[in-house]
């Protein structure tokens, strides 16, 4: 059996969730993994256990306090054994992954959605295609999140190695988001909104029904174009962001291909629009053919009576 | 002052209908367009040659059909454009795409390389960074807001926020969009490109340990339930906890 590297993902200090899925995704590949996991304290290491995983590696540096993608790349490498790199396909683990890669003069294939053997598939022109492609030798990959089940944890035998890289950059400052609220790439819930709204103050109707599900709120490019209140960051869409939460509520969003391209791997899709021709009715799991106004407050109270 | 790069892709309109014809994708009907996220990056490198001098070079990995985009990015207002290709390429990988890209750059004898965060047709975005490692640059990425001033400061996500990050030495930017404004190309710039030359340089690539098996339509989703007036609301969320366990 062949080996396998995964890339551990952490959040604000412990390892995420998505990084059993891509246990899952070594096991699929038919490859033993090991769990690298980078942190500025090894104890982090101890929530990347898993079955199927025979050894954890804690790379510690102090290039890992903030993220800088020359030393990451460079302090991850030097850590890790040979074999298949997996990391999960968020933007910065993409990116790490992308530059391990080109140090071991390896290829990369990025947003995998699937695998069969050595054949991996990833969706292509922001999913209006899927694309299968099959290695012969080793590459990195990143994976989806939802599309994998998650193994279940273990204890983890943890191996410390102190490594760090060259800081190749300089974060002057921080700039905290606003609210307190998920941003779109990083939430398992979104309810997005769209010109449907009427005006960005009716957002607040949504942030509601965030506050309820633990949710993001998104919007579609036409809602970001046409007010200048919805920043670009809150976009979902081919030149907004691409997610693929486990719920997607699109409300007064038609579902125009941009929109489409970045949501449509949703796992499950509501759609509120009073139009009932609206094209996003025919991606969605569940249509509510109802202006906002009327929709929400149904919506709201029914979340937060089940959430109670 | 700067010797300024910026990377260029020639891909299918985002608005276009991407056709399967038996197991490829059939392109023969799409127009071509510069990659949406590489129009950030010519703006952004060439709001870094009005602010430092230098020179803003486009250059592009394809065969001879790929001029028209280093055309117009030559209309938009880059100096110089510069295609690598070797008629031995067929498919190549992220590996032999971004070693050729690095050679060419380093043959250019660049100092910072702007390139958009990803390209519309793979969404990958793993050009940036494989390029920057292959140099032995820093790369920031997913970037707006750049600003020159001695070096490069850009605004960059990080979680729960956005940092802002400066960049002393050589780097590879890769560009989002943020609240950029793009310029358009306008009549003496499209007769310039007209003339323009594409300079065409060669590079060696790796054999690629990548191949394409098929490419397909995306799977068909089955019909959802679709319900009338807003009361249905309250039956769309029992679905969501007790259809599709998601609650």
């Amino acid at each position: 059996m062949s080996e396998s590297v995964i890339i551990a993902e952490v959040n604000k200090g412990t390892v995420a969730a998505v990084t059993a899925e891509l246990v899952s995704a070594a096991l699929a590949l038919g490859t033993t993994p090991t769990v690298v996991v980078p942190c500025t304290d090894a104890s982090v290491a101890d929530g990347a256990g898993f079955e199927g995983v025979s050894k954890t590696i804690a790379v510690k540096g102090d290039c890992f306090t903030n993220y800088d993608a020359a030393s990451w790349a460079a302090a991850i490498d030097a850590a890790s054994p040979a074999g298949i790199i997996i990391a999960a396909a968020t933007p910065q683990s993409k990116d790490v992954a992308a530059r391990v890669a080109a140090r071991r003069g390896i290829s990369i294939v990025q947003d995998v959605v699937a695998i069969e053997g050595m054949n991996l598939t990833s969706p292509i022109y922001s999913g209006k295609a899927m694309q299968t492609v099959s290695l012969s030798g080793d590459a990195a990959i990143s994976v989806r999140a939802n599309v994998f089940p998650a193994a279940a944890s273990n204890a983890a035998d943890v191996s410390v190695v102190d490594q760090s890289g060259d800081v190749a950059t300089a974060v002057q400052e921080i700039i905290a988001r606003a609210s307190a609220r998920l941003d779109v790439s990083e939430a398992n819930i979104i309810i997005s909104g769209g010109r449907g709204m009427g005006s960005p103050e009716n957002f607040s109707h949504l942030e509601k029904i965030a506050d309820t599900l633990g949710a993001a709120v998104g919007a579609s490019r036409a809602a970001v174009d046409t007010w200048d209140d919805i920043p670009h960051s809150m976009q979902v869409g081919q030149t907004g962001k691409t997610v693929n939460p486990n719920l997607y509520i699109a409300v007064g969003i038609s579902g125009a291909i941009q929109h489409l391209a970045g949501m449509r791997s949703s796992k499950y899709i509501v759609a509120v629009n009073k139009d009932a021709d609206a094209p996003i009715f025919s991606h969605a799991d569940y249509g509510i053919v109802a202006t906002w106004e009327d929709a929400l407050p149904v919506l709201e109270s029914a979340f937060s009576s089940m959430m109670a | 002052m700067p010797n300024i790069v910026v990377l260029v892709k020639r891909v299918p309109d985002t608005n276009a209908r991407i056709v399967v014809n038996g197991d490829r994708v059939d392109l023969s009907a799409v127009k071509w367009v510069i990659s949406p996220y590489d129009e950030f990056a010519i703006e952004t490198a060439l709001q870094h040659k009005e602010a430092a001098g230098g020179t803003v070079t486009a250059l592009t990995l394809g065969p001879p059909d790929a001029d028209k985009v280093l055309k117009d990015a030559k209309a938009i207002g880059v100096d110089e454009i510069v295609r690598v290709w070797d008629d031995s390429w067929a498919e190549l990988d992220s590996n032999g795409i971004q070693s050729a890209l690095a050679q060419a750059v380093t043959g250019l004898g660049a100092d910072v390389v702007y390139c958009g965060k990803t390209a519309a047709d793979t969404g990958a975005g793993s050009t940036g960074p494989g390029v920057a490692e292959r140099l032995g640059w820093a790369s920031v990425s997913n970037t707006t807001d750049a600003s020159f001033d001695g070096g490069i400061t850009v605004s960059t996500p990080v979680e729960g926020g956005s940092a802002r990050v400066s960049v002393s030495g050589s780097v590879v930017i890769s560009c989002d969009k943020g609240s950029m404004k793009v310029r358009k190309p306008n009549v003496k710039g499209i007769m310039m490109a007209k003339r323009a030359q594409v300079n065409v340089v060669s590079a060696d690539a790796p054999s690629s340990t990548v191949a394409i098996v098929s490419q397909t339509p995306p799977p068909a989703k089955p019909a959802g339930k679709k319900f009338e007036g807003a009361s249905s609301a309250e039956e769309v969320v029992r679905l969501l906890r007790d259809e599709a366990n998601i609650i």
